[in-house]
């Protein structure tokens, strides 16, 4: 295989993997844009999408698209619960309070998966499919179904957030929560609104996440999450297209080094971690607000 | 803008100058106050530590017991230099553990190597894993504290992260295999006495001058500035001396259990010294420091429970956090049964303190 077909490859690989990371990094932002909380439940949120969708198809043999139904119902309700019970209490507490209760959160959801189930990976039964091949690339059918469901997802979110009632609320209540409500729009109903549509893209995140790297674990949303997260932020935080962008990029960078770099220099994916994050610092400092984040003059 | 100024001028002036009427005499009388404070503090140490040696002796702490004790005087050394940068100073740091990493590997490093008596090379191991951690810590703070709130805590991240990746990829540092047969020089007393060294110099630091400025631009960075007090010079200060005990602490942890392995540095240790910090009250040292022990406690009784016990403990960590949010304490909770006639708490009465965006 030639460095071109290797680089097409591996590009392909990082839109795949991207398209997951942005799916879970859309929740994040929009949690975000609003509550100003880093919801660090949000990475086993979709982790407990994969296990609702693995428990549906195992033992009531369901096949995946109703599981993911399932999985996306069951973690709406899941979100819009936590919200309600954790994080509302404390909204108008200290942010790094929040935080805390967010890490409690993600916590809970681990261990209570890990007693569920044990800590040991099982293997997710995700369905035959058979490869295209153009050329010498190759690539599997469920990769192309997995990238044009988020990307639909990803268009369908754009359009409500920038065409429905409710998206326009939410719009607002993230530029300024406290005048949106003076203006009539219900916060919490927004909060909530954005913690269920959150939730349900990071359902239908775990479950292409499990098909993916067929097998799951109790702290298989722990990464993900975090570089989920790193994607919001690199694209700038709060904002919708910024998370996409950002977690195309990552999905791109990440793949990349592990599967093109490491062909002119073995250890590269030991160190395709370091990279990713010196990535995310570089960015950063050149562009403190990400990479669409608009710099915000800071006043007396 | 000159209300702001005044608020922080009269934070940086002893409040106590302004009645000076025979200064002499005041300075005495501070002398003496802070003496008596000296001697009550060294006495109740001195108390606990005897308690705590006797304890040992007579075999009620058996080694387990210490081992526990150890580590959460580890903890605390984290913790409290944590809280210096998060609590005073208002930054969202959550790579903390990257720089106890740093000290615990050059300390234990330089202790295999050095082959010197322990008298020796023990103090030099430890102060040399502070320092290359606070260097560590400045070239970090230098760029990252340009950036605010979240995006510092996610910069930091970065940052340990990549410290982790580097241990486990660098042949001194044996990789993911991790370092073992280091030198077992940490025992109880070496931890206790630096333990309380780092405590003691932190309320120095914290109640000099310089503490004051470190409040000051957490409470309003603009104001501050405005004053002439070189915001940049603080924050690195601080970020600098963070990064030093967690080094040191890092030293200790190396001498303790002798094995290092970069997965015990990971972002789940950072959070979980941040979790310390915050449940001790943002800009408390000491309610830093009962937390330390608390936590440290509660994650032992848990452990009859087994598998259940991370449950419980998340669980208890969102009560408590929900509790505190709602202005819930004990005090208040007793005088409602105590009453009877249900009294209207202090409901939603937050720390004025709030974490800055």
């Amino acid at each position: 295989m030639d460095y071109m077909t290797l680089f097409i490859q591996q590009v392909i690989n990082g839109l795949h993997i991207g398209s997951i990371y942005a799916l879970i990094a859309l929740g994040y932002t929009m949690v975000y844009g609003i509550v100003k909380l880093i919801n660090f439940a949000h990475g086993d949120i979709m982790m407990v999408g994969a296990y609702t969708a693995f428990i549906f198809m195992t033992t009531y043999n369901q096949n995946i698209i109703v599981a993911l139904i399932i999985a996306v119902l069951f973690c709406s309700i899941l979100g819009f619960t936590i919200e309600k019970v954790a994080y509302k209490p404390l909204r108008k507490a200290p942010r790094m309070w929040a935080l805390i209760t967010a890490i409690g959160v993600s916590f809970f959801l681990e261990s209570t998966v890990m007693v569920l189930f044990g800590a040991n990976p099982k293997p997710f039964p995700a369905p035959q499919s058979s490869l295209i091949k153009i050329g010498n690339l190759q690539f599997s059918q469920l990769m192309i179904i997995s990238l044009v469901l988020s990307v639909i997802l990803m268009l369908s979110l754009e359009r409500f957030i920038q065409t429905t009632r409710l998206g326009k609320a939410m719009r607002a209540s993230s530029e300024d929560a406290e005048a949106a409500a003076l203006m009539g729009i219900s916060v919490n109903k927004t909060i909530s609104t954005a913690f269920i549509i959150g939730s349900a893209l990071a359902a239908i995140g775990g479950v292409l996440f499990a098909v993916a790297y067929p097998q799951i674990k109790p702290m298989m949303g722990v990464m993900p999450g975090l570089k989920a997260f790193i994607a919001a932020v690199l694209g700038g935080i709060g904002i919708i297209p910024g998370a996409v962008l950002g977690g195309f990029l990552l999905g791109l960078i990440e793949s990349l080094t592990k599967g093109f770099l490491s062909a002119f220099w073995p250890d590269a994916t030991l160190w395709a971690d370091a990279i990713l994050f010196s990535i995310l610092i570089l960015v950063l400092l050149i562009k403190p607000s990400g990479i669409l984040g608009k710099n915000i003059r800071e006043k007396v | 803008m000159k209300k702001l100024v005044n608020q922080v001028n009269s934070k940086l002036i002893n409040p106590a100058k302004e009645k000076v009427v025979d200064p002499i005499n005041l300075r005495i009388k501070k002398q003496n106050k802070s003496m008596q404070r000296f001697i009550y503090a060294s006495l109740t140490i001195g108390f606990v530590y005897i308690l705590l040696i006797l304890g040992m002796l007579t075999g009620l702490i058996d080694s387990y017991l210490s081992g526990i004790i150890v580590s959460i005087m580890i903890n605390i050394i984290m913790a409290v230099s944590l809280a210096l940068v998060t609590g005073y100073l208002g930054e969202l740091v959550l790579g903390h553990a990257g720089f106890m990493a740093v000290g615990a590997y050059t300390a234990a490093i330089l202790t295999m190597q050095l082959n010197l008596p322990m008298i020796i090379e023990f103090p030099i191991a430890i102060i040399c894993g502070g320092l290359l951690s606070s260097l560590v810590g400045i070239i970090i703070g230098i760029p990252a504290l340009r950036l605010r709130g979240d995006y510092l805590g996610i910069i930091t991240l970065g940052f340990g992260e990549i410290i982790r990746i580097i241990l486990n990829n660098l042949d001194i540092t044996n990789g993911a295999r991790g370092l073992s047969g280091i030198p077992h020089y940490s025992n109880f007393s070496v931890t206790f006495f630096v333990t309380i060294i780092v405590i003691v110099i932190l309320y120095k630091l914290i109640s000099s001058k310089t503490g004051r400025a470190i409040v000051a631009i957490r409470d309003n960075e603009i104001a501050t500035d405005c004053i002439g007090i070189s915001t940049f010079f603080y924050k690195t200060l601080a970020f600098s001396c963070a990064a030093f005990f967690a080094g040191v602490a890092g030293g200790l942890y190396a001498h303790y259990h002798t094995v290092l392995n970069p997965v015990s540095f990971g972002f789940m240790q950072s959070i979980e010294v941040l979790i310390i910090v915050v449940l001790g009250g943002m800009g408390n040292l000491f309610g830093t420091i009962i937390a330390a022990v608390i936590l440290g406690i509660l994650n032992e009784l848990l452990r009859s429970f087994s598998e259940y016990r991370m449950i419980m403990y998340s669980l208890i960590l969102i009560i408590m956090m929900i509790c505190k949010a709602k202005g819930i304490t004990l005090a208040i909770i007793k005088s409602k049964f105590a009453n009877r006639s249900p009294k209207k708490s202090k409901g939603g009465k937050s720390d004025a303190r709030s974490f800055k965006n």
